[in-house]
């Protein structure tokens, strides 16, 4: 038995990075904390690499065990009810620690250039070092509630990095937003764990999946509105996982998050904080298959239906950021659509272990796009489409590092997104048809989208700039280089040797007829962005003005925005905000205040009783005493 | 026991002296007199004590006992008031009970 005990420095390391950083960080060179925050997550990425390495490699066993190697009690409410804080070793959390740490690490590298002279340089790389904790403690937690905690702190970290530049008033804006829907979504979460641990007693992990376990037992025929307990608990635990996510409905805060800087973006809002949402349903996969497969299915659904929504309308936007997070959100909804679809054992366990490939090879590939957006918004100081063009004359790194990714995203092989998102087809294939088609559908506007602001940026018309691009720092570069590898690399990786729902390795045979398809309908895509986008032409105007509505109603996103504000100004504000407010001010300040001011007056007229001269009060004492003399002689004598 | 008189003349005076103290400490507004009127009822509350003793209990001594301590304590007293006294009339340069009212509310 190997001592994983180490495994606590990881997400210790960021903390106290962020503790010293944060504290002192205003004192010193700012360049201070970014090496101090960068070195601080390259132990952390070492020690990941390692556990991974032991965890999966060291030990040549048949299927691998949840280790815990540290569980301190953190809050003791009863004898059944009690709030652990500790470290879960297994399959899903050691590859999370593995994405986090490796995007964190390369995230922490290239800010060193593209956050370079900017105010407030040391408070993000403090912020970085506390979400980096906080993501980590997130992936190693024990029990749900651990995880919920978490859950709040990667939030708090997103709302503070969104709202970097505090002096925007968009950035602001959009710090609320992300903060408040991921918070309504929260509530969803929190209820749902309250249900789970109300009935169970217990907030463990172990005990919640283990299958066939009979703690449900109190669960059993308690339903409310026709739907039974334990789902609506596991559906709200869902909401918890969608707000994270950015699944539909709550999508709307992601593409507003990109107001934040990009690393930001690249760290929290494409590798690591909204594949939350997806790793608490892997997590938690076990109950959802054996005790509610009516909420695993629609989970299935609602990444379906958001993959294609948000793919949609990735095509119609002009900010390279904002494509690019609708592409995470149409990303996010495979993988998904990858666990609603899975089975629990052997091959059946494909579509678990081709979503939690996906989340991998994702983080890596998106996390490289938004990195390169990154670089290309350095050079142009622009993040509209309309300011690029022929930039693969001025920055040769990052336009084939954004190839890479980009081949990547539309599952071209050799390419990691090849291998991950035609195992999700493949699973889609053998269980829901429906899903197959509009995930394969999605494959096509996917590659389509990304090559579209490919061939936007880097062909497409000589724009004259007013300062000649330049290729971004070295320190941006390298970054850009070690993901584009592992974009191309990483999908080697036998992802089904490691991950299984019930642990235990399984093999898959590839199916030469869904890999042709799925590489074409990507070509597919590729082809129509090159006819469409490579020369300047008008056909694409010519397009949009033939599809006419559809294309407006695309470019402003559906209108879900705004049927959000009219959900929200006219009919929450309006019709419950107001009265309660009316009551508030009114009744219940009102009642408060009276008590107040009757409180005042009151004492405003006896306090002349208080003279302050000594004689009365010696008078009144004294009357006072021979007046209760006389009345117990009269009484008792 | 002093001859020819009872407890009744030693009651007497005593009443006297408390409520003759009691009135002025009421009535007067020198903080002086004020004190020397304090003087009075304890003076005549040490009288009770010691005729109280001889009278009812000869043979024993508590009374005496408590008349030294209050003998020692209004002594105590009277230099903690008299610095008082002298610190309130460097403030307002007057010892009136009426204008000592400051710290009312």
């Amino acid at each position: 038995m190997t001592d994983y005990s180490y495994t606590l420095l990881i997400p210790f390391i960021p903390f106290v990075v962020f503790l010293i950083t944060g504290l002192f960080g205003n004192r010193w060179k700012p360049i201070v904390s970014g090496l101090m925050g960068t070195v601080g997550l390259a132990i952390s990425f070492l020690l990941s690499l390692i556990v991974a390495y032991q965890y999966f490699f060291a030990s040549a066993v048949d299927s691998y065990q949840a280790l815990i190697p540290f569980n301190w009690l953190w809050l003791s409410l009863t004898d059944t009810l009690q709030m652990q804080m500790g470290v879960l070793l297994d399959p899903i959390s050691v590859m999370m620690l593995v994405v986090v740490t490796t995007i964190s690490f390369m995230v922490h590298i290239y800010s060193l250039g593209y956050m370079k002279g900017e105010r407030g340089f040391e408070r993000f790389y403090a912020f970085l070092s506390l979400f980096t904790f906080s993501m980590l403690g997130l992936v190693m937690s024990t029990n749900i509630f651990e995880m919920f905690v978490f859950y709040e702190l990667v939030g708090a970290c997103s709302y503070l990095l969104i709202g970097f530049y505090y002096e925007k008033p968009s950035a602001i804006a959009a710090m609320k937003k992300a903060f408040i829907v991921t918070r309504f979504a929260d509530l969803g979460f929190l209820i749902g764990i309250l249900i789970l641990s109300f009935y169970t007693n217990t907030f463990d992990f172990e005990k919640l999946t283990q299958p066939g376990s009979d703690i449900y037992r109190n669960l059993a025929g308690l339903s409310f509105m026709g739907i039974s307990a334990l789902s609506w608990a596991m559906g709200l635990v869902f909401m918890g996982a969608a707000g994270k996510s950015a699944m539909f409905p709550f999508h709307i805060w992601l593409p507003d998050a990109m107001e934040g800087p990009t690393p930001v973006s690249a760290l929290i809002h494409a590798a690591t904080m909204v594949v939350a949402g997806v790793f608490t349903v892997a997590r938690m996969f076990p109950v959802y298959y054996f005790h509610t497969p009516d909420v695993l299915i629609f989970i299935g659904y609602v990444g379906g239906f958001t993959s294609l929504f948000a793919a949609i309308i990735a095509i119609t936007q002009n900010d390279i950021k904002r494509i690019l997070a609708y592409s995470t959100l149409s990303q996010i909804g495979y993988m998904m659509v990858g666990l609603g679809i899975s089975g629990y054992g052997g091959e059946a366990g494909l579509g678990y272990m081709a979503a939690m490939f996906h989340l991998f090879t994702h983080a890596m590939f998106k996390a490289l796009l938004f990195l390169t957006a990154g670089a290309i918004i350095h050079a142009v100081h622009s993040n509209f489409m309309q300011d690029m063009g022929g930039l693969r004359k001025y920055l040769p790194v990052t336009h084939l590092t954004y190839l890479a990714a980009a081949l990547a995203i539309s599952g071209i092989p050799p390419f990691a997104g090849f291998f991950s998102k035609d195992e999700i087809l493949a699973a889609a294939y053998h269980s829901n048809k429906l899903l197959f088609y509009t995930e394969y559908i999605t494959a096509g506007i996917t590659s389509f989208y990304i090559f579209r602001l490919y061939f936007g940026v880097f062909w497409g018309k000589n724009t004259q700039y007013k300062h000649k691009p330049h290729e971004a720092p070295l320190s941006m570069t390298i970054p850009l280089i070690f993901l584009a590898l592992a974009s191309t690399f990483v999908g080697f990786i036998p992802f089904h040797n490691l991950i299984s729902p019930d642990m235990k390795p399984f093999t898959t045979e590839p199916e030469p007829m869904l890999i042709t398809a799925s590489v074409l309908i990507g070509l597919l895509g590729i082809a129509g962005a090159w006819v469409l986008y490579k020369k300047e032409n008008d056909i694409p105007d010519r397009l949009s003005r033939w599809f006419g509505g559809l294309y407006t109603i695309t470019y402003h996103k559906f209108y879900i925005d705004e049927i959000y504000l009219f959900i929200t100004k006219n009919i929450l504000f309006n019709m419950v905000a107001r009265p309660v407010a009316w009551f508030d001010r009114h009744i219940v300040d009102g009642t408060m205040m009276g008590i107040g001011s009757v409180t005042v007056a009151i004492s405003k007229k006896i306090k002349r009783f208080q003279s302050g001269e000594l004689q009365q009060y010696a008078f009144v004492y004294v009357a006072g005493v021979i007046l209760f003399v006389l009345t117990f002689l009269y009484y008792l004598g | 026991m002093i001859q020819g008189l009872s407890i009744y003349h030693f009651l007497v005076v005593s009443t006297l002296m408390f409520f003759i103290g009691i009135t002025g400490f009421i009535i007067r507004q020198n903080l002086i007199t004020i004190l020397l009127s304090v003087e009075l009822i304890l003076n005549s509350v040490v009288i009770n004590f010691l005729v109280f003793n001889r009278f009812l209990y000869p043979d024993q001594l508590q009374g005496h006992f408590f008349s030294l301590f209050i003998i020692g304590i209004a002594a105590a007293e009277a230099s903690v008031a008299v610095a008082l006294i002298i610190n309130i009339y460097r403030r307002i340069r007057n010892i009136n009970a009426d204008n000592v009212n400051e710290m009312k509310f």
